[in-house]
């Protein structure tokens, strides 16, 4: 494989085909866990480990899996590999694991998962595949992040509350308070603020789409555009 | 002779009656009468409140005409967004402190009107989106109404507290506030007391014929309601089905219940239900359509105001009423649409 189609795949992930922002799947935990920017990190990176391991296992076998069987066979390497998350999450960041609860299972339930798995890793070699899996994951995590950025600075008025959850006695020191004495708008950490805040995000990438195009616009043909405008 | 050719129209040569302006002119006129005994009970917190909620709505309106680049001063003059800051202004309670009302104002004009596509595109009401948030949000302040003939702020302190939450001295935010009728009702009833001991107790708050100072408030939006149904401004069918409707189910529970459940005339002289039943549910561009249509939406809208009331743990339920009916338009107008002449029974 080529670097421009590496590129190409980064790309894809991060931005022009984002499971959250263009795919819109795995709204579900996109929209429970996003009350705070740890909670996001947390599940996040869970989604991502999942991605890669699931997407170079079905590339492995992706030669000897009969297509009959196929989705079965996806669901039972992706159950697998999330009930090991589980388990180490349950070991090691264990009051994470009891904050983030039922969605750290249902991550097997996560169509952007299985949407990786058959319309990617299934037809790919190996590498790419791992590559597709962690930058699909990174640009999930990504949109979670900023979600939860904005929930958690308008709804408690703080970021990266609770971060020694993850990072242990450094992590006390890693939460910012924005405002003092903030009285909170619970409306961003209710339901309604992750669908409100998920939007904003979308149309924000849309407005940023639509520059970048009218500005290629622009170059390649700069008699038409600019004239006009 | 030369006629401007706009001018020239194919027949049938009848004028519109009705503009936008028109209408939503009428509207606020036919408001009045409701908003003046408004302010004559709960003082000039009303006023205040309108005040804000106005300037913050048609501020929000021009921002968002001029974001969308549409021009700005005939859709801003069409008093849409002035009625939206008046129904917003008169629901909130008296001592809301400024920020309260101008985030519920901007967020009924931003989000629920134009992100939406603005005026005619909004699917749910506006104004009744901007109090659900703020009941959402801020539950504790939603509640800072003051009861009738208790101590009242001057015009001057009223907007010192709006503005800075400061009382003048001998005064605090307890001794002022009072929990509305409806709420009254459901926390006594809560503790296990008959309606009769409820309305002796709290006989300054609540009476058998609405919470205390809302029988005419609601009786005067009432009229200003039945006038714009007299100007054919608004149809009849959906406050018709609303007040019918709250009445039949309200006398079906308080029959065998007297001790427990309120009479009709208290569900329809308390709280919001008549500025909800002429001015809420009325909204053309969220309101069903269709003639059975708007009497299904206006019955729906009823139901669910006595379930909540009754059921429910929210102050009053015209907001989320009216805002679940929304919801069900699309649905009731399909259903309901009337059968063209000619056209086969279904």
């Amino acid at each position: 494989m080529s670097n421009s189609s590496y590129r190409h795949i980064i790309n894809d992930g991060l931005w022009h085909n984002n499971p959250a922002l263009v795919q819109i799947l795995g709204l579900c935990p996109l929209l429970a866990v996003t009350n705070t920017v740890i909670n996001a990190l947390g599940l996040g990176l869970a989604t991502t480990v999942t991605l890669v391991a699931s997407n170079g296992t079905v590339s492995l076998i992706r030669r000897w899996v009969r297509p009959e069987i196929r989705i079965p066979v996806f669901v039972l390497i992706i159950a697998s590999i999330v009930t090991a998350i589980e388990l180490v999450m349950n070991a090691f960041f264990h009051e994470l694991y009891l904050i983030l609860g039922i969605f750290i299972p249902l991550i097997v339930t996560n169509c952007s998962i299985m949407a990786r798995a058959e319309s990617f890793a299934s037809k790919n070699p190996l590498l790419p595949s791992l590559t597709d899996g962690l930058f699909m994951g990174l640009g999930f995590t990504g949109v979670l992040l900023v979600l939860g950025a904005l929930r958690e600075s308008l709804g408690f008025g703080t970021l990266l509350a609770h971060a020694d959850l993850m990072f242990g006695e450094l992590g006390k020191a890693m939460t910012v308070t924005l405002w003092e004495n903030y009285r909170g708008y619970l409306l961003a950490v209710l339901p309604p603020g992750a669908f409100l805040g998920l939007g904003l995000i979308i149309a924000l990438k849309n407005v940023i789409d639509r520059r970048q195009a009218r500005k290629a616009e622009t170059v390649t043909a700069p008699g038409g555009e600019t004239a006009t405008a | 002779m030369s006629l401007p050719e706009q001018t020239l129209h194919s027949s049938p040569h009848l004028p519109p009656t009705n503009s936008v302006r028109r209408m939503m002119i009428l509207v606020i006129l036919a408001l009045i009468p409701g908003l003046l005994a408004q302010v004559h009970f709960f003082g000039w917190g009303v006023v205040v409140n309108l005040v804000l909620a106005v300037a913050t709505a048609l501020g929000a309106e021009a921002l968002m005409l001029r974001l969308r680049r549409r021009p700005v001063l005939p859709f801003l003059g069409d008093g849409s967004a002035l009625l939206t800051g008046l129904l917003l202004g008169l629901a909130l309670p008296t001592l809301s402190p400024w920020w309260l009302i101008v985030t519920g104002a901007a967020f009924a004009l931003i989000v629920a009107k134009h992100l939406y596509g603005g005026l005619g595109y909004n699917p749910f009401n506006p104004a009744m989106v901007g109090y659900a948030m703020l009941l959402v949000a801020f539950p504790r302040e939603m509640t800072a109404w003051q009861p009738i003939g208790g101590d009242s702020l001057g015009f001057l302190d009223q907007w010192r507290y709006t503005l800075t939450g400061s009382l003048p001295a001998g005064l605090d935010y307890d001794t002022l506030t009072a929990a509305t009728p409806l709420d009254t009702l459901r926390t006594a009833l809560g503790m296990d007391l008959t309606l009769n001991e409820i309305f002796a107790k709290y006989e300054h708050l609540v009476s058998p014929f609405g919470g205390r100072g809302w029988e005419w408030v609601n009786l005067w939006y009432a009229v200003g309601g039945v006038a714009l149904v007299a100007l054919r401004v608004i149809s009849w069918r959906i406050p018709a089905a609303v007040i019918l409707t709250l009445f039949l189910v309200a006398t079906l529970f308080a029959l065998p219940d007297p001790d427990l459940r309120p009479s009709p005339w208290f569900h329809l002289f308390t709280g919001a239900t008549m500025l909800g039943a002429f001015f809420i549910a009325t909204d053309p561009v969220t309101a069903a359509t269709t003639p059975r249509g708007q009497l299904i939406y206006g019955a729906g809208i009823a139901l669910l105001i006595y379930v909540i009331r009754t059921w429910g743990g929210y102050p009053d339920a015209v907001a989320f009423s009216v805002l679940l009916m929304n919801l069900a338009t699309p649905t009731i107008d399909y259903y309901t649409t009337p059968r063209v002449f000619g056209e086969e029974r279904r």
